[in-house]
């Protein structure tokens, strides 16, 4: 397996994160300041207690912050500039036991949207099998699809096309 | 008729459909627009029926607009001549008019303040009455006596029955965070709201006994299927595993569904009981399998697979066996729906970048590409299997159209308020 070279501000605060609990409980946790800029972002989602992820997650600077696996057309094979982004996410969750992932599969508008909601499973379970390989467990990871359902990109054409080609990585508290 | 009682017949009508359209709730309304009419239709003369007028007016209306409506009967005009189920006709009279058939009747009051309607219908050539129905019915329920009606109309001039009486559900996309499941009659009046939900839903599918509906919800931000009761409103999970939950189907039955779930791993086929209790697993490879369809008899599944390479229709034994390869031509075939007597298909199929409506006798394989449109989705048979309604797009907008099996008629069904998806017409009123 390709080692992860990870810049080491960014290990520092994996390690800070990885011992402190689940979030939403963290009022007592050092936050590291060399991160610079807010420390915690806010996570509020509909119908969910607002659990705070640790900024190692949202930090724009973060590798953790992005979230997104882009897919070429009628394709599920996780494409070569996405494997760091996995592997940062799967040694997050090999280190944070705690956390649990809802990878969410996406497709373009085109075609029958169960056979898209088919295309987006196989996209999610392919960033899960990647994940599970690189470490991450079984029962932290829960693949589904959204199909055609929900857009990123609400327009027509293969520029709206290519942003809904997607899997998305969500942790606790975000889904 | 003089010119000027044209006119004022013509006034009246227009004061009546003014007044007609402020009694409509104009959020969510369905509007039907035929767009192609079969090559031979039938002349029927709907006459005046007597009694109260103005409830007579909604009868009559109704029974015309239905008839026309079905593409394969034009109205005759009947100036405005007022008979009853007890009046004579004088078929010369309307023979001249070039009506082959004729219908007249009465809405009268019946005890505790309700009505009853009645009608007759004669065979103009042959100088006979073809038959006739009584139905006691009220104010309120005035359009559904004209329903019924022309449903006997229907069967009796065509040997097949109508489909008037019947409900349609389908998915309203109202807003950018507002999805609604509205159920209506077949003329897309009398909408109602089952649910309403800040995430997508799909692939709504009627219990054989008309009382419930499965469908997948994205409430729990991922798919869930559901089954509703229309009447109480009282919604049971039937699957909700690990993993994608959807493409519910009933079985003819109404014991089991047919569900795609991913818990062990892409998308399979299982059958579930309906109150989601004793999966069972059916395909076992490695491929897509989803999209499943009861044959009428219960006892084959059609489903979509690309197991092949592309997305393709197959069918299996409802065991999960003998599975066969149904659809060759082209390289994708989606979303198989069974006719009601089983001869029919009705499928999506791309063909030339576009994604259209088709038709395949299943006995011979020949396949009949109904529509040129671009974006078919979502087929679903009516009860007396003469059509197929889809959804389709319209100038951006989602509309659904339903098309004959022939693909000659045509009607249009579109809503002011936003898109409309996820057509699912129900079973037959009994």
């Amino acid at each position: 397996m390709k080692r992860l070279v990870i810049p080491a501000t960014l290990a520092l605060l994996i390690a800070a994160c990885s011992s402190t609990p689940e979030g939403g409980d963290q009022s007592g946790a050092p936050v590291e300041s060399r991160a610079g800029g807010p420390s915690v972002a806010t996570v509020t989602t509909g119908g969910v207690d607002g659990g705070r992820l640790p900024a190692v997650l949202t930090d724009p600077k973060s590798i953790l912050s992005k979230r997104s696996v882009y897919f070429d057309y009628d394709s599920y094979e996780v494409k070569a500039e996405y494997k760091d982004l996995v592997t940062a996410h799967a040694k997050f969750l090999t280190e944070n036991r705690q956390f649990r992932m809802l990878i969410q599969g996406n497709t373009d508008e085109r075609g029958s949207r169960e056979y898209n909601l088919a295309l987006g499973q196989k996209r999610a379970d392919a960033i899960k099998k990647m994940m599970a390989l690189l470490g991450a467990r079984e029962d932290q990871l829960e693949a589904v699809s959204l199909g055609e359902e929900k857009p990123k990109n609400e327009g027509h054409g293969e520029a709206a096309w290519a942003e809904n080609r997607r899997g998305d990585m969500l942790y606790s508290g975000e889904f | 008729m003089s010119r000027f009682a044209i006119k004022l017949r013509f006034l009246r009508l227009l004061a009546f459909a003014a007044f007609a359209v402020l009694l409509t709730p104009a959020r969510g309304q369905l509007t039907v627009e035929i767009t192609g009419a079969g090559a031979n239709r039938i002349p029927v003369a709907i006459a005046e029926f007597g009694g109260d007028a103005a409830s007579s007016r909604i009868v009559t209306s109704v029974i015309r607009a239905d008839l026309e409506r079905s593409g394969l009967f034009r109205m005759v005009d009947t100036s405005g001549v007022v008979m009853t189920e007890a009046t004579s006709p004088v078929f010369g009279d309307w023979k001249s008019r070039g009506a082959d058939a004729l219908a007249a009747g009465s809405i009268g009051a019946s005890d505790n303040g309700r009505q009853e309607a009645r009608f007759r219908l004669y065979d103009v050539n042959k100088q006979t009455a073809l038959g006739g129905s009584a139905f006691v019915t009220s104010k309120t329920m005035l359009r559904a006596a004209g329903h019924r009606i022309a449903d006997i109309i229907y069967e009796k001039l065509t040997g097949e029955p109508g489909v008037f009486s019947t409900r349609v559900a389908y998915v309203v996309r109202a807003g950018a965070a507002r999805y609604e499941l509205h159920i209506a009659d077949a003329d897309g009046q009398n909408a109602q709201v089952a649910l309403i939900s800040r995430e997508p839903i799909i692939s709504p599918s009627w219990s054989p006994d008309g009382g419930r509906l499965a469908y997948v919800s994205f409430e729990n931000k991922k798919p869930v299927v559901y089954v509703h009761s229309l009447a109480s409103g009282k919604r049971v999970v039937v699957a909700n595993f690990k993993g994608s939950n959807s493409a519910p189907a009933w079985s003819p039955d109404g014991r089991r569904l047919a569900v795609v779930l991913s818990k062990d791993g892409g998308s399979q086929i299982f059958l579930v009981n309906a109150d989601g209790s004793g999966a069972q697993r059916l395909t076992t490879d490695t491929a897509i399998n989803t999209e499943p369809n009861f044959s009428p008899d219960g006892q084959h599944l059609y489903f979509t697979s690309d197991r092949g390479g592309s997305p393709q229709i197959y069918r299996m034994n409802i065991g999960g066996g003998d599975v066969q390869r149904v659809s060759f031509e082209g390289t994708y075939n989606v979303s198989p729906r069974i006719s009601p007597d089983g001869r029919s298909m009705a499928f999506i199929s791309r063909r030339d970048g576009g994604f259209r409506l088709s038709v395949m006798d299943l006995a011979s394989r020949q396949v009949q590409v109904l529509t040129d449109s671009n974006k078919d989705e979502s087929p679903t048979f009516s009860p007396n299997g003469r059509m197929v309604l889809i959804a389709t797009e319209m100038g951006g907008r989602g509309v659904l159209s339903a098309v004959s099996l022939d693909g000659r008629i045509k009607q249009r069904l579109s809503i002011s308020a936003g898109d409309v998806r996820e057509p699912a017409w129900g079973p037959f009123n009994r």
